[in-house]
C-alpha cells in the first residue's frame, strides 16, 4: 500500500521534518536501509527504468524511406505522437470509461465479501479461510478460459438473455456477447481479487470495538459504516482500486474475446495490432507511453483527491 | 459555569428525556453465551444521579453487563428500563446511553473535537462543536482539540473518551474500567476527578471496576458482583462494615473468618464456639442465628494486648502468638497464630508503642459491635486476594 501511495506525497511531505533530527542514529540505520533496498533497486533499474527510456527512444524512431517492414531509424520524431493520438484517441477514452466502470462495479461487488469475511465472520477461521479460497479460486484456471466462460453464459442460449428479455430489461431481439456489457463483465470478473483482498486485508485489523463505539454514539449501521467504517478502509479501498484500474485500462483479452470490432476496441489492441500485424513500433511505443503517462496522471489526482492523508 | 454551558438546549433534552439521568432497573437478567452463563439471573436497581460501582474480580459479568444496558448485547432473558422506559431489545444507537469503553475505542480518522462531537451530530443538536468544546475544557483538554487520538497520551485518551461520553447527557453513563490502563498516581487523580464531573453533570454514572479501592472512593452505592450474580450491595461503609457473605467480606478489604457453632443465644446476641473458644456477634449483625457460623473480624478491628494487660477471661478473647510482622509506617501488621482458630491479621496503629516481635505471646481483644457472623456452609477464602480476586 505504501508503494502505491507514495506518488501522492511530496518530496518535501510528512516525513521530511523527522527526517532532519537525530543524525548520526538516523545515518546509520539509513545505510542498512540502503544496502536492502540495494536489490529491489537493481532490479528496478534493470527491468523498469531502462526499459523505460528504451521505450521512449523507440516512440520517437522514424522510418526511413524505402525502409524494409519493421526497419526503423534512431530520431527524435514527436511527430508520432500526435499522428497516434489523432487516430486511437477514441480508443483509450473508452479503455479508462471501461475499465473505471469495471472498477466500480468491483468495488461494489468486493468491498461487501470483504466486509463479510473479513468482519462478520471474524472468529470462524474455517468458514473465512473457505470463502477466502473461493475468492481467489478464479486464477486456478486459464485468464483466457474464464473469460472464454462469459461467452457461454452471455449467449443468446445462455442464462442471463433470456431472463433480462422477460423482464423486458433487454429488447426481444437484444445481446450481450459482443457488447461494452459484456467486456465491462469480463474486465470486472477477472480483476475482482484484485479489489477485494486489499480491502479484506484492511478490514481484517478493522477494530470492531470503533464499530460498537459509534452505535453507542446514536449513529445507525449505515452511518456507522459512513462515518467510520468506511473512511477507516480507504487505504485498501485505494489500493483495491489502483489494482483493479491500471490493469484494466490497459487490458485487451477481454475486450478481444468478449468484445467486437466496431465500438468496444480497448487501447490494450490497438497497441498489440500496431506492434505484432502492423509492425509499427514506434506507434505502439507511442501508444504505451502515453497510456503510461495517462494512467500515472489519473491516479496522481486519484491518490491526491482521496489519499492517505485522512488515514492512520 | 461550564455546567451550564454543556446543558443541552431545551428541546433537546425533552426529546431524550435524559436531564440529570434516570433510574436504571435491571430486572432478572440473564445472559447465556453457548455454553456459559455470564451474567445469572441479576436485579439491580440504580436511582437517577448516583455514582453507581460494580465491582467483581476479572470474568463475573461485569462488562456483558454493561453491554446489556448499552444494547451491543441482548439478554437471554429478563428487562431493563431507563427511567421506567422498557429498553429490551432496541438497538444501541436507540438508547439514551453512552459507554466509556474499556480500551476508550476513540476514532483513529478523526480529531479529538470530531470525536466529542460525534454523538451530537448524530442526533442533529444545533451547536454540536461548542457544546464539543465546553465538554473538553471541563475535562481539561480543549487546547489539544485539533490533535488525533493517536498523539495523546493514555491518559488524555481516558478523559477524551470521558468528554465524548458526557457532552450527550446521556440518561445512563457506562464506565468499563476507565482507569484500569492508567499507571497509579494518575488513577488516584483522575479518581477524584471523574467523582468531581459527575458532581458537576449530574448524570447517572454506572462505573466498573474490580478495584475495590476505587469502588468505595467513587461510589455511592456499590454492587459487588461474583460469578455472575449480585452477592451483596449498598453503601461502601455499610459493605464494609457489615459484609453479608464470605466472599465480600474477603474482596471488600481484608477479613479474619473464623469457623465455629452456636452454642448459645443471649437474646440479642449469639454466642459461637469456635476451637473451643467463645466469641459473641451480635444478632442484628449475624446472618445466620444457630448451626455453623463464620465469624467476621476486620484486621484493624483487633487490638493487640500483652497477656499480662489483658482483661479477666470471657468472650471475644483470643491467646496467640506473634508469627509475622510487617512495617508499613502508619500501622504494623501482625500474623498471629490462634491455636484452634487459625492464622488471624492484625493491623496496628502505629502509637509509638512497644512492637511485639515473632514469638511473643499476645492476647487479641475486640469490641462485640465489630464482629459479624456469617452463613457457615461458605468457603471461608472466597474472594481473598491471591485466590480469585484482582
Ligand atoms: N461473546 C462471548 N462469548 C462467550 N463467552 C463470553 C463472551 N463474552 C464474555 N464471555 C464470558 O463471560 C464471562 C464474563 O465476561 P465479562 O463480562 O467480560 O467479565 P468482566 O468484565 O467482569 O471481566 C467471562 O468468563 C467471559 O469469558
Ligand atoms: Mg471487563
Amino acid at each position: 500500500m505504501n508503494v502505491l501511495a507514495a506518488p501522492a506525497k511530496p518530496a518535501g511531505g510528512p516525513g521530511a521534518a523527522e527526517k532532519a533530527g537525530g543524525k548520526t542514529l538516523q545515518r546509520r540505520r539509513g545505510r542498512t536501509g540502503y544496502l536492502l533496498i540495494l536489490p529491489g533497486f537493481i532490479f528496478m533499474l534493470l527491468f523498469f527504468v531502462l526499459p523505460v527510456f528504451s521505450l521512449l527512444a523507440t516512440s520517437l524512431y522514424t522510418k526511413p524511406p524505402g525502409a524494409d517492414i519493421g526497419q526503423f531509424a534512431p530520431a527524435l520524431e514527436f511527430g508520432n505522437y500526435a499522428v497516434v493520438l489523432g487516430s486511437y484517441w477514441p480508443e483509450l477514452l473508452r479503455s479508462f470509461a471501461f475499465a473505471l466502470v469495471a472498477t466500480a462495479a468491483a468495488l461494489l461487488i468486493g468491498y461487501p465479501m470483504a466486509y463479510l469475511v473479513a468482519v462478520r465472520l471474524r472468529g470462524r477461521k474455517l468458514l473465512q479461510g473457505i470463502l477466502l479460497v473461493l475468492i481467489i479460486a478464479p486464477f486456478f484456471t486459464s485468464f483466457i478460459l474464464r473469460t472464454q466462460a462469459w461467452k457461454q453464459i452471455l449467449a443468446d442460449e445462455g442464462p442471463v438473455v433470456p431472463v433480462l428479455r422477460a423482464l423486458s430489461l433487454l429488447p426481444a431481439d437484444g445481446r450481450l456477447t459482443a457488447t461494452a456489457f459484456a467486456v465491462v463483465c469480463g474486465l470486472t470478473y477477472n480483476f475482482l481479487p484484485f479489489m477485494t483482498l486489499p480491502i479484506y486485508a484492511n478490514l481484517e485489523r478493522l477494530d470492531t470495538r470503533l464499530i460498537e463505539a459509534g452505535s453507542d454514539l446514536y449513529a445507525s449501521g449505515f452511518t456507522t459504516f459512513r462515518t467510520v467504517t468506511l473512511p477507516l478502509s480507504m487505504p485498501g479501498v485505494i489500493a483495491g482500486t489502483l489494482l483493479t484500474f491500471i490493469p484494466a485500462s490497459g487490458d485487451y483479452v477481454n475486450a478481444a474475446l468478449l468484445g467486437n470490432n466496431r465500438d468496444t476496441t480497448m487501447i490494450g489492441q490497438v497497441i498489440d495490432s500496431r506492434f505484432f500485424r502492423v509492425v509499427d513500433y514506434p506507434g505502439a511505443a507511442a501508444l504505451s507511453f502515453i497510456l503510461m503517462l495517462a494512467i500515472l496522471v489519473l491516479v496522481t489526482a486519484y491518490v491526491r483527491r482521496f489519499g492517505t492523508k485522512e488515514l492512520i | 459555569m461550564v455546567q451550564d454551558q454543556l446543558t443541552t438546549p431545551p428541546g433537546e433534552a425533552a426529546a431524550t428525556g435524559s436531564t440529570g439521568g434516570a433510574d436504571l432497573s435491571l430486572v432478572s437478567v440473564t445472559k447465556r453465551f453457548t455454553d456459559f452463563t455470564a451474567v445469572d439471573g441479576l436485579d439491580l436497581t440504580i436511582p437517577a444521579g448516583s455514582f453507581f460501582a460494580l465491582l467483581g474480580p476479572s470474568g463475573c459479568g461485569k462488562t456483558t453487563t454493561l453491554r446489556m444496558v448499552a444494547g451491543l448485547e441482548q439478554p437471554t432473558s429478563g428487562k431493563i428500563t431507563i427511567g421506567g422506559r422498557d429498553i429490551t431489545g432496541t438497538s444501541a444507537h436507540e438508547r439514551p446511553v453512552n459507554t466509556v469503553f474499556q480500551n476508550y475505542a476513540l476514532f483513529p480518522h478523526m480529531s479529538v473535537l470530531d470525536n466529542v462531537a460525534f454523538g451530537l451530530k448524530r442526533r442533529r443538536v444545533r451547536g454540536a462543536e461548542e457544546q464539543a468544546k465546553a465538554a473538553l475544557e471541563l475535562v481539561e483538554l480543549g487546547h489539544l482539540a485539533a490533535r488525533r487520538p493517536g498523539q495523546l497520551s493514555g491518559g488524555q485518551q481516558q478523559r477524551v473518551a470521558l468528554a465524548r461520553a458526557v457532552v450527550n447527557r446521556p440518561a445512563v453513563l457506562l464506565l468499563d474500567e476507565p482507569l484500569g490502563a492508567l499507571d497509579m498516581k494518575l488513577r488516584r487523580q483522575m479518581q477524584v476527578e471523574l467523582k468531581k464531573i459527575q458532581t458537576e453533570v449530574g448524570l447517572t454514572f454506572v462505573h466498573v471496576t474490580h478495584d475495590q479501592e476505587e469502588a468505595m472512593t467513587m461510589a455511592d452505592t456499590v454492587a459487588v458482583m461474583n460469578g455472575g450474580k449480585v452477592e451483596q450491595m449498598g453503601a461502601p461503609r455499610d459493605l464494609y462494615e457489615l459484609p453479608r457473605t464470605a466472599f465480600v467480606a474477603n474482596f471488600l478489604g481484608k477479613s479474619n473468618l473464623i469457623a465455629g457453632t452456636v452454642a448459645e443465644d443471649r437474646g440479642d446476641a449469639v454466642v459461637v464456639d469456635a476451637g473451643g473458644h467463645r466469641l459473641a456477634v451480635r444478632k442484628d449483625r449475624a446472618a445466620v442465628h444457630q448451626g455453623p457460623v463464620l465469624v467476621g473480624i476486620r484486621p484493624e478491628k483487633l487490638t493487640m494486648l500483652w497477656p499480662a494487660d489483658a482483661p479477666a477471661p470471657e468472650a471475644n478473647l483470643l491467646h496467640g502468638r506473634v508469627l509475622d510482622t510487617s512495617f508499613t509506617g502508619v500501622s504494623t501488621e501482625y500474623l498471629v497464630q490462634v491455636p484452634g482458630v487459625g492464622t488471624l491479621g492484625v493491623f496496628c496503629q502505629n502509637h509509638g508503642q512497644q512492637p511485639a516481635r515473632p514469638g511473643d505471646d499476645v492476647v487479641l481483644a475486640w469490641d462485640t459491635g465489630h464482629a459479624f457472623g456469617l452463613g457457615g456452609d461458605q468457603d471461608s477464602t472466597a474472594g481473598a486476594a491471591g485466590e480469585d480476586g484482582p
